[in-house]
Formats: C-alpha cells, structure tokens, sequence
C-alpha cells in the first residue's frame, strides 16, 4: 500500500496535537498533546524506516521515546511542584511572576 | 505472497488511522482529564500496532512499555495528585485566541498534508532484508545502538538517571514538623489526657460495638453516640459514612431503658416509661434521660 498514508495520519495527529496545545488551559493537557505531537513524528520516523530500508529511523524513534520519558518525568515534577502551592493545573494561575 | 502482506498492512492502517484519528479528536475536546488521558493511551496503543505492521517489532514493544505503560500511567498518578476531577474551564484567556489557534491548525495540517501527500517516491524498500541479515529487527536495532549509536546510548542513560534525580529533588517536600514516632506520640496523649482528659487509648476502629463492622459504620460509644474520628474524613465528606443514622442507638437506647426501668424497682419509686426514650429518634432526650438517671444513681 501507498505509505504516504502513514505520512498523512502522522500530519493529522501532529496537527491535533498542537491544536491541544495551543486551546487547552490544563498544564496536564498542554503535556499530553507534546506527547502526541512526538508519537506523530515518531510515525514519520518509522515510516521512513520502512521505506527506506535503513533502520536509522526506528533508532531516532528509539531515542525520541527515551527523551520523552525522561521530559514527562521533569515535566509532570514541575507540574505536581506548581500543583502544590497553587492547588490548580491550570497554566493560568501560574502568572505571579508577572506581577 | 507478497499482495497477501501488502493487503494485511493496508487493512491494519485503515482499521488503526481512523481509531487514532478520533481518539486524537477526543483526548483535545474532552472535558475532564482523565479521558483525555485514556484517549492518548488508546491512541498510542494503536500507533503501536502501526509500528508493528512497519516492520519495528522492538519498537511495538517499546511503544506499549514506555508511553502505555509508564508515561500515560505516570499522568494518571499525576492527575490522582493533583485532583482527579477538575475539569479544564473553558473561558479564554486571550481574546479570540481559539478561532486563531483552529486557524492555525487546520492551516498546518493543511500544508503538512499536502507537502507529505508524495513524500515517499516509489515502492518502499522494506526492512525485511535488514531485519534478516542481523536475525531478527530486535538484533538489528541493537547492533545499531550498542555499535554506531553507543555514546549517543550512553547520553541517553545519562539524561534518564539525571531525569530521575530531578524529580525526586522537584518534588521533594520539607517536612514542616518533627515526625511524631512512638515515644512522643505517647508522651502528648498522657499530656492530652492530664490538660484536656482525652482518652489514652487508641482512637476506636470503625465497627467496634457498631451495627456492622464496615468501614463506613462507626464506633459506638458505651452511650450509643458515635465516635468521633472512628471513621475516615474522607468517607464522612463524601456523605458514605453512617453517621446520622439513628437505627445506630437503638441497642443501645433499649439496654439505657432496661437498666432504667430496674432503677426505678430498685428505688421504689414508680417510674413512667414513656418519659424516656423508646425507640430511635431523639438523641437530646436520650442524654437527659440519661443524666437524669445518672443523678438518680447518686442519690
């Protein structure tokens, strides 16, 4: 089968992964799309993978998963620390810096 | 043989693409963020699955390992800390920034789309040869990262233990008191009990002398009262607590009567048993009955 297709569902996904990101007021949520936004390029890794015939791909995929493990363990620390003093999620409440 | 396989992977991405598709859709319009949570696991699940129909066995695997089974369960724990329950409000911040940010998105998936549409020329090459000549995808992938990718491995095990370090350092919290071990609990229960006479036992577990031993019935007091801190805070604000319920007392209450009622022969005095309480309502009139007969004891 034409494995553009597997590009195309990959764009889509990146694209509701930033349309999460940008709409979405919940720190947690915000966190979710990047992770969405990630497993999206990572569909286009292995994609060209396989159509290229080089396993380079799968392993760029392999260390993007890596990064994203360690990034959401950072992340959602941050989140917890935030979570605690503010008692919201909300990435609007967390503006005090500002005034 | 080949059309065969073609076929199973075109079946497995028509079945795969639309499920993500529309549980991508449902994790960005769903109101609590438990479900969004549960659509990204889904989701990822099934972007597993495509892997696997890719030729990348080992990162199939690693797919439902690392994002199923630890990232999106790691945003459950999260979301337990936090507040399972509170749901995104949905006012905007920034005026107008919605429509803008839907705008933008339908833009670049646009432009992505149509720039990926022929991104691939040609037949794919497949990794089967690949896979084949090292013995199998998970063999090749590792020739890869333990020979040409190593130091880039060894960075990655790096970041991950650092990783680890900084939560446990970010989420670290102080303790604001001295922890309160065996000695010194004992020691401010005996002070309790001199300043303020509480009881120097222990708090009575739920279901002592109660109705029922579940968790949700409280301890009874020796006059029928329930005690206090014998059920958990968090059942008693949830309203699953059986503390108002006056079928409690009742055993209570007909032994108070009984005993009552064997004080009055032995004082001779005759005694109306309607002035005390029979049966299950009125807690106050229980407790005056009960004075009353206490007053009657000393005299």
């Amino acid at each position: 089968m034409n494995e553009n297709y597997y590009l195309v569902l990959a764009a889509i996904l990146f694209a509701i992964g930033v349309a999460g990101f940008l709409t979405r007021r919940n720190a947690l949520l915000i966190f979710m799309s990047i992770e969405l936004m990630l497993n999206a390029a990572n569909l286009t890794l292995v994609t060209f993978a396989d159509a290229v015939g080089d396993l380079t791909g799968q392993i760029m995929a392999f260390f993007v998963m890596v990064v994203a493990a360690a990034e959401v363990v950072v992340g959602l620390a941050i989140i917890i620390t935030i979570a605690r003093s503010l008692h919201t999620a909300s990435i609007d409440a967390s503006s005090w810096l500002r005034r | 043989m080949i059309g065969m396989a073609v076929n199973l992977t075109a079946v497995t991405f028509w079945i795969c693409a639309p499920i993500m598709v529309v549980l991508g859709f449902g994790m960005v319009l769903a109101r609590k963020v438990v479900h969004s949570a549960l659509c990204l696991a889904g989701l990822m699940v099934a972007l597993g699955v495509l892997y696997a129909s890719l030729n990348a066995p080992f990162l199939f695997v690693a797919q439902l390992i690392v994002y199923t089974g630890s990232v999106m369960m790691l945003f459950l724990f999260t979301m337990m800390l936090i507040g399972v329950d509170t749901a995104d409000e949905l006012k905007e911040t920034i005026k107008g920034q919605r429509a803008a940010a839907i705008v933008v998105v339908v833009a670049l998936a646009g432009l992505l789309g149509f720039t990926v549409l022929h991104g691939i020329v040609g037949p794919s090459a497949g990794l089967a040869g690949v896979n084949n000549a090292a013995g199998g995808n998970a063999q090749a992938v590792a020739q890869l990262i333990f020979g040409r990718y190593a130091v880039a491995f060894e960075a990655a095990s790096a970041l991950v233990i650092t990783a680890a370090l900084a939560a446990m350092v970010l989420s670290h919290a102080e303790r604001l008191t001295p922890k309160e071990r065996q000695r010194e609990r004992a020691e401010r229960r005996v002070r309790q009990f001199a300043s303020d006479a509480l009881p120097v036992a222990p708090n009575p577990a739920p279901g002592v002398y109660a109705r029922h031993n579940a968790a949700t019935y409280p301890a009874l007091l020796p006059d029928g009262t329930a005690a206090p801190g014998s059920v958990a805070p968090a059942l008693e604000a949830r309203g699953q607590a059986v503390v108002a319920e006056p079928a409690l007392k009742l055993p209570a209450q007909s032994l108070h009567n009984r005993l009552a009622a064997q004080a009055a022969e032995l004082d001779g005095r005759p005694r109306l048993m309607a002035d005390l309480p029979d049966a299950a309502p009125a807690l106050t009139a229980k407790t005056d009955a009960s004075a009353e007969a206490d007053q009657e004891v000393e005299k």
